[in-house]
């Protein structure tokens, strides 16, 4: 499964949302109805899922499916251990 | 009567709602108890191989579902908090009350629990343990706290009157109940969401009332271990399950034409100021409870045509009620004139919400006429040598009851619910 797949799929999961919903362009907050509860959550499940550290500067900023999406990704490409 | 100023505010009870070992609903929980069916078996959440006590009263085939939004909701509420919304949503269901007519903000929520969100607090600290803090839930917090049973409630019908949280171990739900009839007395709301919630069979748990000597270990006799005021009984049976009661002023209750199931008429509150886990030996806190309870509704003993016991099943703590009870009650009580009995021979104790359910419990009595049985009653204890109402179920008219509860703490509760006449 490709990041984004793997990433989408998490926030499907996590936030009781249908796949359709879960666009690029989706805001967590918005249109997803996540909380600071979930977007906390939803980190340490990205950690977790891509054994990665999300520096708390760098979380505050994944507002979207997409930037989250983005942001794996530039992250496993500068460390793909 | 509680009615702490001149103007007489009556509490009422209108709905009942709650999810025990024995049912999913208050009558199904009723008519087994009736039935004298007994729900203690084999623990099957987790291992208990190394335990001593391997046995309790679950709650089988619970589904949050229904009562909330998603699942993504379900998961971030203990199960002691989805036991207490289930409840509650019964409950209201049972009142008829509809809340779009309400002024929401004399409506409150007081439930209690006596140990909170173990389950996540056991979770959690496993994975800091193991993973470290970065990978702790920021949903530890709002799942463990005992107040977010209440806090649920409020958010879920948009309750934003008197809202509390009590915790007074094994005599929680009657303190939430005599306590939040309180609240409506004194004048600061009109309805409360009043009860008690638990779902403690945890393994931490189950490891420290086993190490405390608190349980019976009659693995083998799952039906027969918890046998309150019985010869032979060997310690308490843990169970789990929700009692939530709707309370209402008795005139806003008759306004809307409510069914009235009773009164909420005393309410007695002690401690034994002796020892944290023991009773005092004569049960002088719950009698002086009793008494207070007899006080506040202006009855004399002889009123009271039952008595839901605390019952646990332990050598010491059923010995001493039954002295409490002859001293409160003389002849009327060594007369067996007073029908007494246990709810927790057949579901175990439900710690935090054993008082709730045991209320519940009473008001079906006013309103059916019948008393359930105090199972397991084989060998009589000498001293404990009062009417029990041994083994099978009995029907009469119920006039008054009291359910106690006493708490480790020293904490006692007697809670006084009577038929109601206008």
């Amino acid at each position: 499964m490709s990041i984004e797949d793997q990433v989408k799929s998490i926030i499907v999961e996590h936030l009781s949302v249908d796949p359709e919903q879960a666009t690029s362009e989706a805001s967590f907050v918005d249109d997803l109805g996540a909380d600071s509860l979930d977007l906390a959550e939803l980190v340490i499940l990205f950690e977790q899922s891509f054994d990665i550290r999300i520096p708390p500067a760098s979380a505050r900023e994944l507002r979207s499916v997409g930037s989250a999406i983005a942001y794996i990704q530039s992250t496993r490409a500068a460390d793909p251990s | 009567m509680i009615t702490p100023s001149s103007s007489a505010r009556r509490v009422v009870v209108t709905g009942l709602g709650c999810i025990s070992p024995l049912g999913l609903d208050a009558a199904t929980t009723f008519a087994k108890l009736l039935e004298g069916v007994s729900a203690v078996a084999p623990i099957t959440r987790f291992d208990t191989s190394a335990y001593d006590c391997r046995i309790a009263a679950q709650v089988e085939g619970f589904d949050v579902s229904p009562y909330v939004s998603s699942p993504k909701e379900a998961r971030r509420i203990d199960t002691f908090a989805q036991f207490a919304i289930a409840a509650a949503h019964m409950a209201l269901e049972h009142s008829g009350l509809d809340l779009a007519t309400l002024d929401l903000e004399r409506v409150g929520t007081l439930i209690g629990t006596g140990v909170g969100g173990l389950q996540v607090i056991e979770a959690q600290q496993k994975i800091l343990l193991e993973s470290g803090p970065r990978r702790v839930s920021p949903l530890l917090i709002p799942m463990f706290l005992g107040n977010l049973a209440a806090g649920h409630l409020a958010i879920r019908y948009g309750l934003k009157g008197p809202s509390l949280h009590v915790s007074t171990a094994c005599a929680t739900g009657t303190h939430a109940i005599g306590d939040a009839a309180h609240v409506i007395a004194r004048g600061d709301a009109d309805v409360m969401l009043a009860g008690g919630t638990e779902a403690g069979i945890t393994p931490l748990l189950l490891a420290g009332f086993c190490s405390a000597k608190a349980l019976s270990v009659r693995n083998g006799e799952p039906a027969a271990a918890s046998r309150p005021f019985d010869l032979e009984r060997d310690g308490f049976v843990m169970g789990e399950g929700a009692g939530v009661l709707v309370l209402e002023e008795e005139h806003h209750a008759q306004r809307r034409g409510a069914t009235i199931l009773a009164e909420v008429a005393g309410y007695g509150l002690t401690n034994d100021a002796h020892h944290i886990t023991a009773p005092e030996a004569r049960g002088d806190g719950g009698r002086r409870a009793m008494e207070m309870a007899l006080r506040g509704a202006s009855l004399a003993p002889v009123d009271i045509d039952y008595v839901n016991a605390h019952g646990t099943s332990t050598p010491l703590g059923d010995r001493a009620e039954t002295t409490a009870i002859k001293h409160v009650f003389g002849a009327h009580a060594t007369a067996k004139k007073l029908w007494i009995s246990s709810t927790k021979s057949m579901i175990g104790h439900l710690l935090g919400a054993a008082g709730a359910v045991e209320a519940i419990v009473c008001v079906m009595s006013l309103v059916q006429g019948k008393v359930h049985p105090t199972l397991n009653q084989t060998c009589p204890d000498p001293e404990c040598d009062l009417d029990y109402v041994a083994n099978e179920a009995r029907d009469r008219p119920i006039r008054a009851t009291l359910s106690n509860s006493f708490g480790f703490g020293g904490q006692n509760a007697c809670l006084l619910l009577r038929r109601y006449d206008a």
